[in-house]
């Protein structure tokens, strides 16, 4: 996993509440067996006007001119800014994987659905909750000036505008620490094998039923 | 650990933690599912790492979500290359590493979240995860069950742990009793309309009260199932005798001296007098009707006597965009009577709404009638076990007299993986729990019902009271 230390990115706006992560990535691109390819993809629906397939060339696909992204001014963003509960539906990692490939490295939003929030810290990629009025405010900024950047950094949990105001995010100590160092979580885990194998001869006393397999 | 005053959910937890380090926890997995669409990338990633599951004997396989639903009796594969691929990646890797796998010829084979309660691979007091947001569905049986993303999924193959954070505690209380036709899927639809998709975000839900403890266990799941609609990280429901005759006698469950064990500590399995919740909702079961859902939201929900809502009278921005976004999407205007509005199809199955009792069910709403001229309607068992069962009761004869199509088992038209989907523009009465934009085809229009009022909505053509088909 990349690490995420600091990150100045353009800020692109995604001005809608509930979005799910069928809509990031719909199923159709599930089928594949890899972890890449799927940035070409990533809004599918609401990107291109024609219906969307696995493997498709997009070069040519007709695109929607409403659609926030197909803006020329927020090409190579890697900032996204959106409303509540972002993420929601689907477990599918499919979603982070394609924001990811398409460019964006951080996600700011008024709030995250559980299980998205989880599969952002294991690619890579830094979700950020502000309150309502900060979101609004900056929401309202990117619209008004082409070319709106924001400065992250992790390490100091900071959001920084380009006026100078600093904004103060949290974040988990242990999701950062994971994060800054890019550090693959199964390792840290693997640490605590004999914790994990006490536990077990521990559980398999008191409930040996679980240790069972079939009965019948 | 104090032995009193716990929530169910802090019983399961405190029983499942390895270690803690500050807010995380190293919590053990005792049941790990996998299907077709999230593992394939997990098991590459064992591979190079040169890694192998912790405990296989631990992990059931079954492909759902790309399966097809017709023509399976007759050896027929899977037509389309790149879905074939996925269920030969999932045999494959079951093979090579290990893991019990119900095939796509198993005629145990079915919607994970069916079968696994089916063969007793989960039960009471278990932690259990799977890559799919409806894991929830097991919480029924008073279990911890989540959805978890791939690389979760090749955390607990490769660790049978997962770290965590402890999420808070919310119980939902559903006291009194429901009218008749109402059901487990309005209940839930209704408790998502008060709290919104949001509502749950943080928590894991204790369902409780009255109207959830007289559900059968087939309606708990159905409760437990859509937690993850409100948002919540899970869904559970006190173990009471229900949950005990329902585990006993199952493929996995226990037996003998196991059995004595394990039930008396299943019957612990409860909230605690006093215990305290981060958060409590109240409903009144017989204040809910049938409900139906109008917009591209689980949230966006209303009785059958309802109407859809106007965007001008809601006074917030971002709610009044949403409801806007959604009418042009659905193909809807304001103030129309949910009465009024026509479907052009009817899909009853998915693991919300695919196990026995909601094939009787709809079965008993489409005896003796005809499915409406112009609509299309599919009845997809959740399991080959569910599919055996309706048909050693008749109800396919009812089905396919009625004019529905009688199909294979599967994730189906719940999210449209396989070749069973929406036409751009076409309305579907479903009783799946997902109505977002797309989810069951490009440009589909998805409205969320019980399946005796899929059923209804199937016989007259529109969305109708069941209420009044019964009279």
């Amino acid at each position: 996993m990349e690490a995420f230390v600091k990150l100045d990115g353009l800020v692109a706006p995604l001005d809608r509440a509930n979005v799910d992560t069928d809509a990031i990535i719909p199923k159709q691109f599930l089928k594949s067996i890899r972890r890449t390819g799927f940035g070409k993809y990533l809004f599918d629906e609401w990107r291109y006007m024609d219906q969307g397939q696995p493997d498709m060339d997009v070069t040519h696909r007709p695109r929607n001119p409403d659609f926030v992204l197909n803006q020329d001014r927020y090409a190579g963003a890697t900032i996204l800014l959106t409303q509540d509960n972002f993420g929601c539906g689907s477990s599918r990692e499919h979603a982070p994987w394609a924001l990811l490939d398409y460019g964006f490295r951080c996600i700011v939003a008024k709030g995250f659905a559980d299980i998205f929030y989880n599969n952002c810290f294991k690619n890579g990629i830094l979700p950020v909750v502000l309150p309502t009025k900060v979101v609004d405010d900056l929401m309202g900024q990117v619209k008004k000036h082409a070319g709106y950047r924001l400065m992250v950094d992790l390490p100091a949990q900071t959001i920084t505008t380009p006026g100078g105001e600093t904004i103060r995010f949290e974040v988990d100590a242990f999701r950062k620490g994971c994060l800054v160092d890019g550090l693959d979580d199964i390792g840290l885990t693997l640490r605590h094998a004999a914790d994990i194998q006490a536990y077990e001869e521990r559980r398999r006393a008191e409930a040996p039923w679980l240790f069972a397999g079939q009965t019948r | 650990m104090s032995a009193t005053n716990k929530t169910l959910f802090d019983k399961i937890w405190d029983a499942h933690v390895v270690r803690a380090d500050g807010d995380m926890a190293l919590l053990y997995i005792d049941r790990h599912l996998v299907h077709e669409v999230t593992s394939p990338q997990a098991f590459e990633g064992l591979r190079i790492a040169h890694r192998a599951p912790r405990r296989a004997e631990f992990t059931f396989a079954v492909p759902d979500h790309n399966v097809p639903t017709t023509g399976r009796a007759l050896g027929i594969g899977i037509a389309d290359p790149v879905s074939r691929l996925q269920v030969e990646t999932l045999d494959g890797n079951c093979a090579e590493f290990g893991i019990t796998e119900f095939r796509m010829d198993d005629p145990r084979q079915g919607i994970v979240h069916v079968i696994a309660p089916e063969q007793g691979i989960v039960l009471p007091g278990m932690t259990i995860v799977c890559g799919d947001s409806h894991t929830a569905t097991h919480g029924a049986m008073g279990a911890l069950a989540f959805g978890i993303g791939t690389s979760e999924v090749e955390h607990v193959l490769a660790t049978q742990c997962l770290m965590q954070t402890k999420p808070k505690n919310m119980r939902v209380t559903v006291g009194g009793a429901l009218s008749p036709g109402v059901t487990a899927k309005d209940i839930v639809l209704a408790i998502i309309g008060q709290i919104g998709t949001a509502g749950g975000t943080g928590y894991v839900i204790e369902f409780a009260g009255s109207a959830i403890m007289d559900l059968s266990m087939e309606g708990r799941m159905t409760v437990c199932n859509m937690a993850i609609e409100a948002g919540a990280r899970a869904g559970m429901i006190a173990v009471d005798e229900r949950t005990i005759d329902y585990v006993e006698g199952r493929p996995y469950s226990p037996q003998g001296a196991d059995w004595d064990k394990a039930s008396a500590w299943w019957r612990t399995l409860h909230t605690d007098a006093g215990a305290e919740f981060d958060a409590e909702v109240h409903l009144d079961a017989a204040a809910i009707p049938p409900q139906v859902t109008w917009g591209t939201s689980p949230e966006m929900v209303t009785g059958i006597d309802g109407k859809v809502p106007d965007p001008a009278r809601e006074s917030d921005p971002v709610r009044r965009t949403s409801i806007e976004h959604a009418l042009k999407y659905m193909g809807l205007v304001a103030n129309t009577p949910m009465r009024e509005i026509t479907v052009d199809r009817v899909f009853i199955g998915s693991c919300t709404n695919g196990r026995i009792e909601d094939l009787r069910a709809a079965a008993a709403v489409a005896q003796g009638r005809k499915v409406a001229k112009g609509v299309n309607a599919m009845v997809v068992p959740g399991s080959g076990l569910v599919k055996e069962q309706a048909e050693a009761e008749g109800l396919h004869r009812i089905f396919i007299d009625a004019g529905f199509e009688w199909r294979d088992p599967g994730c189906s038209m719940c999210l449209a993986m396989n070749a069973d989907q929406l036409a751009p523009g076409e309305r579907c009465a479903a009783t799946s729990n997902r109505n977002f934009e797309g989810r069951q085809g490009k440009g589909g229009r998805t409205h969320l019902v019980s399946p005796a009022m899929a059923a209804a909505a199937a016989v007259t053509g529109r969305f109708t009271d069941v209420r009044e088909l019964a009279k």
